[in-house]
């Protein structure tokens, strides 16, 4: 049987679109909230990846920042983000949930506990910034047999040699950042050199699901409806940060822009 | 966890980069794994290659200005009473401070590398200034990342880096402070690895910044231990080294030479930043026994809450304000070759009067945490027994600090 995030992607294939990914950072700007707005955005996204707040993030541009440094200051911990994900998949429509985060909030919480906590939340997925390959090997191995999804990153940096390895070491689904960039930056390739890269991924694992990542937003997603995912997280902590400095409700404000962003891509 | 003799220490890590198997490693994203491995290349290649040596002793001597003194402090040895007290003024150095050996050795390999632009983290605004000097000394574009609250308390070197035409880009995330301006100068390298070279400011980072700047800043012991040879004909029996620990660059670098040595014979002591003596809060993860955990790409002990967060730190002293540490010194610490302990705020400043007061040195307020513990312990020591202590900045970058907590006389009469 497929694991639920293969199914995703199946099921996203077999409607002729790429699958969508959303990124929030749980607790933000609060526990209730942020699980209300992975219910409300459920009904348009097709995994929903949680971040996982850290106050020394090397990877993450300005919008991701102040939605983890809010949910920080928010006193979010991390018993409360397996709460939000397990609140969250007992919800009606959930989807996959895959967690993104760095590496000493997992080491921290020691790498069998938390997966074990994962498995009991029903985390489908991990992304660990900070943990690249080969460094990665022994925990994504665990993360195999934790049936979770070790979700393995590609950059424009990535040698050949490098991309054969990674892949070979990886799971379902692998993670094609755009560009040389933290995320939330500004789409500074064109798509078609992003694709060029994208297809030379799929040329040497056409078997793996590959989504894009990095730089993706409602104006540049329709460029990329030929991958088999994409993932928009910048766009949705800025709408976020948008909503509460206008004392709107950023869980129909978000919800609006995922909404928008399924649109342009089916 | 043991030191291997022969071997430098910075050469003592394993395949993956971690020291003592635990400390230290790649923690990075995907991004930056090729520009690691091709300084790595371009590093291990240069280190051993005699005309690239000789380009950097060049520069040492002729613009670092190579050797620093290493001068007996007869009045404080007096006062103190009990061991001799010597200093390595390392201030003497070009711009005042050991920074400079690693920002030269990292702007002669971006300049070999064909990098036009130079990026670097900056506390005290040392590295920072440094790493302005020596951009423009090999016309490299240089952007320096600092904490807006650092900026705001030490700006005769914001001035600096300014002058040399250096961007000083204010860092507001988080506590304004190191730790922060180390974040942000990453992620800007992260954004811009193709054309720009990083310099980490102190022997923290990913494996490979750790060594490239312990191998810099080493050339403080490589001229203490011809000095002492010079000066008592032999590396005396009691010998005993001080030196203040934020990130740790100039304590390696001021102990490196001396590794193979019995620790009776030449024992290593490091100073953090107890931070002020009536808060919690402190720079000083060896002393106070902080958790290992993954700072800036590398595992290390660091100031964290049980779920991971970096904590707040707090120093009158911005250069030791870090809540983390080097792995070499975890590495050093865990194989117990060397000592680390704390000093306040308080004491740091009261060393600071002290030094001041019988001597004609200035040593900045990083420095004056190890002038604290080395006065205090050199009491009780015999005659015979050398203690020094690495000056590894001068105090014109705390005139700020110094004229509000001791009032103008102690900047005027200085």
């Amino acid at each position: 049987m497929l694991n639920p995030i293969s199914l995703v992607f199946k099921k996203a294939k077999n409607e002729k679109r790429p699958a969508l990914l959303t990124y929030t950072v749980a607790g933000d700007s609060s526990k209730k909230q942020s699980l209300n707005i992975l219910k409300a955005i459920s009904n348009y996204a097709d995994i929903l990846e949680v971040g996982i707040p850290h106050n020394t993030p090397v990877a993450d541009g300005g919008q991701i920042q102040t939605s983890a440094y809010r949910a920080i200051k928010n006193g979010i911990k991390m018993n409360d983000i397996f709460k939000i994900v397990s609140d969250f998949k007992k919800s009606k429509n959930s989807k996959p949930v895959i967690f993104m985060g760095y590496y000493n909030m997992i080491f921290q919480y020691g790498e069998n506990k938390f997966l074990k906590k994962c498995k009991k939340s029903g985390v489908n997925g991990l992304i660990v910034v900070d943990l690249p390959w080969p460094e990665n090997k022994i925990f994504s191995n665990k993360c195999k047999k934790n049936s979770i999804n070790f979700i393995q990153l590609l950059s424009p940096t990535t040698s050949n040699k490098r991309l054969k390895s990674i892949t070979r070491d990886s799971h379902d689904m692998i993670y094609y950042i755009s560009m040389l960039s933290t995320t939330g930056g500004k789409l500074k390739v064109s798509p078609k050199k992003i694709l060029a890269n994208y297809n030379k991924i799929k040329k040497i694992s056409p078997k793996k699901n590959c989504v894009i990542g990095f730089g993706i937003t409602e104006k540049t997603i329709s460029n990329f409806k030929k991958a088999d995912g994409l993932v928009v997280g910048s766009q949705i902590c800025k709408e976020i940060t948008r909503s509460l400095n206008n004392r709107q409700n950023p869980v129909i404000n978000v919800s609006k822009v995922v909404n928008k962003l399924r649109k342009k891509i089916s | 966890m043991k030191l291997k003799k022969r071997i430098p220490v910075i050469d003592q890590g394993d395949k993956l980069g971690f020291w003592g198997g635990k400390f230290g490693g790649n923690f990075v994203p995907e991004t930056l794994k090729k520009p690691i491995e091709d300084l790595e290349k371009q590093f291990n290649k240069l280190k051993n290659n005699k005309k690239f040596l000789k380009e950097r002793d060049k520069y040492f001597k002729n613009w670092i200005g190579t050797p620093t003194r290493f001068i007996k402090l007869n009045n404080l040895t007096k006062h103190v009473g009990g061991a001799q007290i010597w200093s390595k003024v390392v201030s003497d150095a070009n711009g005042g401070a050991h920074k400079i050996y690693n920002a030269t050795v990292h702007c002669l390999l971006a300049k070999r590398s064909g990098k036009k632009v130079i990026i670097g983290d900056t506390g005290a605004g040392y590295a920072g200034k440094m790493l302005s000097m020596a951009a423009k000394k090999f016309g490299l574009k240089c952007k320096i990342f600092m904490g807006a609250k650092d900026i705001k308390r030490q700006q005769p070197n914001v001035k600096a880096m300014k002058k040399n035409g250096a961007d000083v880009i204010p860092v507001y995330s988080g506590s304004q402070t190191l730790v922060d301006a180390v974040s942000e100068c990453m992620r800007y390298w992260v954004a811009n690895c193709d054309t720009t070279a990083m310099c980490v400011g102190s022997t923290v980072g990913p494996a490979i910044f750790v060594r490239i700047c312990g191998w810099s800043t080493s050339q403080i012991s490589r001229e203490l231990k011809s000095q002492l040879l010079n000066e008592f004909g032999t590396i005396p029996k009691k010998l005993k080294l001080y030196n203040c620990v934020g990130g740790g660059s100039s304590s390696f670098g001021f102990w490196n030479e001396f590794m193979d040595y019995d620790k009776k014979q030449v024992e290593f002591i490091g100073v953090e930043a107890g931070g002020p003596s009536k808060s919690k809060r402190h720079a000083a993860p060896l002393t106070y026994g902080s958790k290992i955990g993954i700072l800036h790409g590398a595992a290390q002990y660091v100031n964290q809450n049980s779920d991971g967060q970096i904590e707040e730190t707090e120093s009158i002293s911005a250069g030791l304000d870090y809540p983390g540490i080097s792995p070499l010194h975890c590495f050093l610490k865990d194989a117990k070759r060397a000592r680390y302990t704390a000093a306040s705020d308080e004491e740091a400043l009261k060393a600071y009067q002290i030094v001041t007061k019988y001597e004609n040195l200035r040593p900045s307020l990083e420095p004056s945490h190890a002038f604290s513990v080395a006065i205090k312990e050199a009491k009780k020591f015999s005659k015979d027994t050398i203690v020094i202590i690495n000056s590894c900045g001068d105090a014109y970058k705390d005139r700020g600090i110094l004229e509000k907590k001791l009032g103008k006389k102690y900047v005027k009469s200085n």
